[in-house]
């Protein structure tokens, strides 16, 4: 079976025309004076998902989840949440808890007073308070620490404290803004794995917000990518990388070549593309561009070959001069510059310890590609 | 930095520490004097220390200075406290650029301007003056002061504490009262001290607003300084130097152990 992406996904209501929308962004507007954070923006997210909205900073997406939140109210549309409009619910009785980007932990509190906050403020008994507390506090593997205070915490510590103040009240949505911004690299892979054990085992709903698009990539069931207070693409993340819908699309997640052309021919079952200085393409995966309209071939860099000599077997070839090369160990990147003036990047694993084909810089060298490799954009 | 002890760097300490200590030096110095004559020494003796106690107007004069500052002060604090949130909180109602300046302009408003001033509303609006006009006056005087400490620590403060209060389900109040009132807290007490201080120290407006028996300790030093200093006055200056002092040295020592512990706490921290 032929599937976008290695990953099979069994989770995927979104596919399902019968499943029930869990939150719903009806046509929503948001306007802070003349800007406009949030244009009209519709958007589904089903229950149990981990679900991410991705964006450049001021694309929207912190405005959203604030509004999802109860800090921001819509200018304009609805949002639904399990069927109810949110309209007028202030935060304190809206059944979502958010992650703060600042974690916003209290200073005078301690960890367990900190944790322990939420549960007392709807009235929850005290025994069952300190069962809770005490419960929350192994699940981010915190017990030595209650007693402490949010300043004699380290960094990562105070994020996972702000993680199990969040989901004690076992919130029907949990958001999560930037959680892993303020935590170093290593850290930061770490808890995202832990993250989505987490969303697993409690079973919550979780709509998360970064600009990280590798952090968006390894957690979430669907990425929402935003621009200009507008939704670009929803998709999974392998659809968002092997099929993205537009031009922003394919440049905002990860590398791609863009070449420019003309619809030469257009079949049931191929595309043939006429680029701009004459080299021809081959695609055969279900672009539907009509005859002669103007697009653009996105392909990624590691779905290219890089050779000496021209491949017996390629169907898209194009020839060109070894123009930089950069060797990163479990990779090795090139850029070629073609003989119509056009620099490509390609990328190649490097899966064996000894090559039989090396190259350097100034070489003459082919890259080729198969028919199904890149998608064909609207320009 | 250059840290070695030249002859310059020690003669420009020693003059300006003598300039500015001297004077208070000698005060304390002749507190201690036994002859009546303030310029003359005529051996050690506390004697007018004793004789300050059974000074009724002093007494009375401390009573009411005490009084008037913590009523003050409090009320100041409330207040101060009240315009900092607003002009923090509420950036863009209509004339918040004419509100914040209305409430700083009496930190630089010259005090003869504001006792008199407050002099004439009192006449006219026929409130006899005593110990509630210059309690009223003080309040004038340092609520702005306390809006501007109060205003300092607001800036600084993390808006998104008081959004995860909400967020867990604290409304608006309680929100306030638990979470926002506790973190500025040191900050609206170093504000009613300084309130405090201000209202101790004040003589200008309190001679404008003050009426018969609402004498505060500094009109009454400076009326029996106009009869001549006594080494009783010099007492009654010491015994206020010395509540001063031990008040910074307590305030900065419990500034310092705290900054201690955060340093031990933030290395624990470290250590995980």
């Amino acid at each position: 079976m032929k599937s976008l992406g290695s990953i099979r996904r069994d989770f995927a209501p979104w596919n399902d025309p019968n499943a029930k929308p869990y939150i719903q962004f009806d046509k929503v507007t948001k306007k802070f004076g003349d800007f406009t954070a949030v244009n009209n923006l519709s958007l589904t997210i089903f229950e149990r998902e981990f679900f991410a909205l991705l964006g450049a900073s001021g694309c929207g997406k912190s405005t959203l989840l604030r509004m999802l939140a109860g800090f921001e109210e819509p200018s304009a549309g609805r949002i639904l949440l399990d069927g109810q409009d949110l309209r007028g619910i202030p935060p304190y009785k809206r059944p979502v808890n958010m992650m703060f980007q600042s974690y916003a932990l209290f200073p005078h509190m301690t960890v367990e007073k900190n944790i322990a906050f939420g549960l007392k403020q709807e009235g929850m008994p005290g025994a069952d308070v300190e069962k809770r507390v005490a419960e929350m506090l192994k699940l981010v593997k915190l017990e030595q620490f209650a007693k402490r205070k949010p300043h004699q915490l380290s960094g990562g510590q105070r994020q996972r404290v702000a993680l199990a103040r969040s989901v004690a009240k076992r919130p029907k949505v949990l958001l999560l803004d930037e959680p892993l911004g303020a935590l170093d690299k290593k850290l930061r892979e770490e808890t995202q794995f832990e993250l989505m054990d987490l969303q697993q085992e409690l079973g919550l709903t979780f709509v998360v917000v970064t600009h990280d698009q590798e952090e968006a990539m390894t957690m979430a069931d669907r990425i929402a990518i935003m621009d200009k207070g507008e939704v670009m693409q929803v998709a999974t993340p392998a659809e968002i990388y092997e099929a993205p819908a537009s031009r922003f699309v394919a440049h905002f997640v990860g590398n791609v070549n863009m070449f420019e052309g003309k619809v030469a021919e257009h079949t049931t079952s191929t595309t043939r593309i006429t680029g701009a200085t004459g080299a021809q393409i081959v695609v055969d995966n279900g672009s539907n561009a009509a005859a002669g309209s103007d697009i653009v071939f996105a392909i990624r860099p590691e779905k290219i070959r890089v050779s000496s000599k021209k491949p017996a077997d390629a169907v898209n070839a194009l020839e060109g001069e070894i123009y930089d090369v950069a060797y990163l160990g479990d990779m090795t990147v090139y850029h070629i510059k073609l003989d119509d003036g056009q620099i490509v990047r390609a990328s190649a694993l490097n899966a064996s310890r000894v090559t039989e084909d090396p190259l350097t810089w100034n070489d003459r060298a082919w890259v080729s590609f198969r028919p199904d490799a890149g998608v064909v954009l609207a320009r | 930095m250059n840290s070695t002890w030249s002859r310059f760097n020690i003669t420009s300490i020693v003059l300006g520490f003598a300039f500015l200590y001297l004077p208070i030096v000698l005060l304390i110095v002749f507190s201690f004097n036994e002859s009546k004559l303030v310029t003359v020494w005529g051996g050690f003796s506390t004697k007018w220390y004793v004789s300050l106690f059974h000074n009724q107007g002093l007494m009375d004069a401390t009573w009411v200075t005490a009084r008037v500052g913590v009523i003050s002060a409090t009320v100041a604090t409330v207040l101060g406290t009240l315009a900092a949130l607003t002009l923090t909180r509420f950036t863009r109602f209509r004339g918040r650029v004419l509100f914040s300046g209305m409430v700083f302009a009496p930190l630089v408003m010259p005090e003869v301007i504001t006792g008199l001033s407050l002099l004439l509303l009192f006449v006219a609006v026929g409130l006899d003056r005593g110990f509630l006009t210059v309690t009223l006056a003080h309040i004038t005087l340092t609520m702005c002061f306390v809006a501007v400490v109060v205003q300092s620590r607001l800036v600084s403060f993390d808006r998104s504490l008081e959004e995860a209060a909400m967020d867990l389900g604290a409304p608006p109040v309680k929100t306030f009262f638990q979470i926002t009132l506790p973190v500025i807290l040191p900050a609206i007490i170093s504000g009613w001290m300084l309130a405090f201080t201000l209202s101790l120290d004040d003589l200008v407006i309190a001679s404008f607003t003050s009426g018969p028996g609402a004498t505060t300790l500094p009109m009454k030093i400076y009326s029996q300084v106009r009869l001549g200093v006594t080494p009783e006055i010099n007492a009654a200056c010491t015994i206020l130097i010395a509540v001063v002092a031990v008040g910074v040295i307590i305030a900065s020592i419990a500034n310092k152990r705290r900054e201690i512990q955060r340093q031990l706490d933030e290395q624990a921290a470290q250590r995980g």
